[in-house]
């Protein structure tokens, strides 16, 4: 199998894996990442979502070989609980959720969504999110923590 | 004049044993086990408030036990809003009596009075600056006795954790990708497996070539008990590269027929029935009906639709099994797992592990089974099953279509003097471990099968099923509830959220909005004009106010007004919706109010409120699960849409605290009301009555049509 070389949450890993292997298979099962979770293996939930070269990607729907030598960010390389992103101390502050199993795929959505846009509307946030599903109704509540966590890095 | 000897909540009745909810733990903590589940509500946060309140320790002191079968209470199945009101109240008295307990020891090893010792975080201390704690005192305090009747509890007054917005526990651990599913849960030596399920609804696999499965790399075994077949693999990517082939080298019955998904009606009302009469009032003094209205609902079968597929995993060891299950249920998956396994409940060990949230009945017990059957081949290796997204839209429960006919004699003057409401729906849970059979899936395809459990509905006493919430809780002078619970079942139908509340709830307040419309009469008005319960006006009046009601008329907006009880026996709840009706309808604006009694957490109630409310506007707008006459055809997202980010209206909750009424559950109060009040807005906004779900374009068109 090929090596497939490329940078995960900062640091610069290679992998021997099938080139048409999916990126959240070699996630979950190779590499010990189970914050990108699976939800349809479609790409149409957004569960899996991680960010590739800055830009939110369904990574169930994305083979190895278009990863190779590209930047991944999964939700365990946005924060720590000693050093957290301020999207995941907004969800905190928010209580954005309930079950939560959608949730790293829209904290990955939200930070794409900042890198490009660090003072999005309200309307700009919903957008940013169409591509993921959350079935609690948390919606709102997630909306306002992204509000929130933009209004602090702006204020840093 | 004599009282009624006090009682133990229901729970504690069945798990009377203080130290199997409460144990003071070697560091410090104390540990507490309900027997009631963590699927998204927030449930193991409130608990974790009322033991910490009880027993005056810090919350963070306080850890929450996983439910397992082999040390959890059995608290059955957490569903129905109930785990605060059972779970809660037993832990409110168990952890009264176990301060008790320990407040007389203390008392006997310090020398000072009982009533002169005060606790603070686990600290006992009293005058002279004596102390103790509930640690030091641990070994003993036996708590290997029974809970008693009559343990007190703190006055709602002196409560300093309960009744407050505290910080959920499990939400850090969510944020930061710690493993809390079980989806993210790696055994050691763990397998994957996976089953082979038909595409053709009720088709029995007959004959299945394994030759090229047998050829990809990686695979373990392949498992075949008569209709149930599947793999078991190294990787998840191998069990899919064998499941593929293996699928191309199945033959499968003819199945049976499914029934004509544009004619539910007809369909539900031309099955054989069991017909239960649910409730008669007759007026005492019979008023002359001058006109009859009647009028037909009809709720569509809905998807569970979690997030996450259901998954589950299982180990072997000689004749005894361990399990991992976001179940709701782990004692009763138990139960039925035995009758399948023929083995005594003792050899199996059921332990819950958080999923996402399921919404009622989905695919999690399903799936347990399917898991328990493949790992018999896995040599003792621990399998894990998770199902693909398609079979969870295709083979787990649905919640039960409802046709709903109501008849409304009104007089000269509009007043309702009769109400006939009449529900035919299949019934609304066929939960496992209830019965002499098992409800799961793999036990009708296994030799020797068991015949798919058709639905049945709880009894009225536990808030009904398909009759759920279908006696008007208005005051009107005569009525007869009549429900149709149907003994055919070609789609299968369980527990969903609400059970039938949301199709009843539609449709009576659908009708009193049509009734208070035809005398003129301001809807709100209407409702509390019929109302006596000062509860139920109190939600009313409160959402009134603060929607404004009723705002000016403005061309392309409605406004209307849904109102319910859960149950009749829980959760008041009314909600105010602003929709804007053009092409689609587009819900703008939730504005509800909520009392749920003692509301343990209220941003934990508001947080339930909201949730349920934004799932009320996607089943109302978009959802109903679709087939044609052999399959199920509703197996993805884009088939099966749901309320994106765009869609979903702002929500707006008020709570109407009662600290000093006891609690219950918040779930499941919102999707009624909200149901209504969304029809209700459409007709306001429109003009037309949309009585068939969802409201879609197609459905305001179809309605205008009949209308005019």
């Amino acid at each position: 199998m090929p090596t497939l070389q490329f940078r995960l949450n900062g640091a610069v890993i290679a992998v021997d894996a099938d080139p048409d292997q999916m990126l959240l298979d070699v996630l979950r099962t190779r590499l010990g990442i189970t914050g990108a979770h699976f939800g349809c293996g479609a790409g149409e939930c957004g569960a899996c979502h991680v960010m590739v070269d800055g830009r939110a990607i369904a990574s169930c729907d994305m083979p190895m070989w278009s990863v190779a030598d590209k930047d991944v960010v999964t939700v365990e390389g946005l924060g720590t609980v000693e050093q957290p992103h301020p999207l995941q101390r907004a969800f905190i502050a928010e209580q954005a959720m309930q079950c939560g199993y959608c949730v790293s795929g829209i904290l990955i959505s939200a930070a794409a969504l900042l890198k490009r846009n660090p003072s999005p509307t309200e309307g700009e946030v919903r957008a940013a999110l169409d591509r993921n599903l959350c079935r609690c109704g948390s919606h709102n509540r997630m909306v306002r923590a992204v509000l929130r966590a933009a209004s602090e890095m702006a204020a840093s | 004049m004599s009282f009624p000897a006090p009682k133990l909540p229901v729970s504690l009745v069945a798990n009377p044993r203080l130290s199997s909810w409460v144990k003071f733990t070697g560091d410090g903590r104390v540990a507490i086990s309900p027997g009631k589940v963590e699927i998204g509500q927030g449930i193991v946060t409130a608990l974790a408030q009322i033991a910490a309140d009880e027993l005056d320790v810090d919350i963070s002191k306080v850890e929450m036990m996983r439910a397992s079968t082999a040390a959890s209470p059995n608290e059955g199945v957490t569903s129905g809003s109930l785990s605060i009101q059972q779970s809660g109240r037993a832990l409110r008295h168990v952890c009264a009596e176990v301060r008790q307990r320990f407040l007389l020891a203390a008392s006997e090893r310090l020398g000072v009075d009982e009533a002169l010792l005060d606790v603070d975080d686990g600290t006992i201390s009293g005058p002279g600056n004596v102390r103790t704690s509930y640690w030091e005192l641990a070994g003993d305090v036996s708590l290997d006795h029974d809970a008693t009747p009559g343990a007190t509890a703190k006055l709602a007054t002196r409560r300093a954790v309960a009744g407050h917005s505290v910080r959920r526990v499990d939400i850090p651990d969510k944020v930061f990708a710690q493993p809390r599913f079980i989806h993210d849960r790696a055994l050691p030596g763990l397998l994957h497996g996976r089953v082979l399920r038909p595409d053709i609804s009720g088709a029995r696999l007959i004959a299945l070539d394994e030759t090229a499965a047998r050829a990809i790399p990686g695979l373990v075994a392949i498992v075949r008990d008569d209709g149930f077949a599947g793999v078991v693999a190294e990787s998840e990517a191998a069990t899919e590269a064998a499941l593929k082939v293996l699928r191309k080298g199945a033959t499968w019955s003819a199945g049976e027929p499914l029934p004509d998904e544009d004619d539910l009606a007809g369909f539900l009302k031309s099955q054989p029935v069991e017909t239960t009469v649910i409730d008669t009032r007759t007026a005492a003094s019979p008023k002359q009906a001058v006109r009859t209205l009647r009028r037909q609902y009809i709720r569509p079968y809905i998807a569970h639709a979690s997030i996450a597929p259901s998954c589950a995993m299982a180990q072997w060891d000689g004749d005894r099994v361990h399990v991992w299950t976001h179940s709701q249920g782990v004692y009763l998956l138990r139960a039925d797992l035995a009758i399948v396994l023929k083995l005594p409940a003792e050899n199996i060990v059921v332990e819950h592990m958080e999923g996402a949230g399921c919404y009622g009945h989905n695919a999690a017990d399903d799936v347990a089974l399917d898991a328990v059957l493949l790992a018999k081949a896995a040599g003792g290796r621990p399998v894990r099953v998770q199902w693909s997204r398609h079979d969870e839209m295709s083979h787990a429960p649905f919640g039960a279509a409802m046709a709903i006919e109501i008849e409304a004699d009104l007089d000269a003057d509009h007043e309702i003097v009769g109400w006939r409401h009449a529900i035919w729906s299949n019934g609304h849970a066929a939960r496992p471990g209830r019965a002499a059979q098992p409800a799961l899936l793999a036990a009708t395809e296994i030799a020797n099968s068991y015949p798919r459990m058709i639905s049945t509905n709880p009894p009225a006493a536990n808030g009904g099923g398909g009759d759920r919430n279908s006696v008007p809780l208005y005051d009107l002078p005569a009525w007869t509830i009549t429900s149709h619970r149907l003994l055919t079942m070609p789609v299968r139908t369980s527990a969903l959220r609400t059970l039938g509340g949301q199709g009843n709830v539609f449709a009576i307040e659908s009708l009193l909005d049509e009734i208070a419309a035809l005398r003129g009469e301001d809807p709100v008005a209407f409702r509390l004009r019929h109302l006596r319960d000062e509860r139920a006006r109190d939600v009313i009046r409160a959402a009134a106010r603060r929607a404004q009601w009723k705002p000016q008329k403005q061309a392309g907006i409605g406004h209307g007004v849904g109102f319910a009880r859960y149950k009749n026996t829980g959760a008041y709840c009314a909600a105010i919706a602003e929709i804007e009706g053009a092409d689609d309808i587009r819900v703008k604006r939730l504005t509800l109010a909520v009392d749920v009694g003692e509301a343990i957490n209220p941003d934990g109630v508001v947080n339930q409120i909201e949730g349920g409310a934004i799932q009320a506007t996607s089943w109302v707008l978009k959802e109903r699960v679709r087939f044609d006459r052999s399959r199920i055809t509703s197996t993805s997202w884009t088939d099966y849409p749901i309320l994106t980010f765009s869609e979903v209206p702002a929500v707006d909750v008020e709570i109407i605290q009662r600290p000093e009424i006891e609690p219950v559950g918040a779930g499941e109060a919102a999707h009624g009301p909200v149901t209504g009040a969304i029809a209700n807005a459409v007709f306001d906004c429109l003009g037309v009555r949309v009585r068939d779900l969802p409201i879609t374009r197609d459905r305001i068109i179809a309605a205008m049509e009949l209308a005019s």
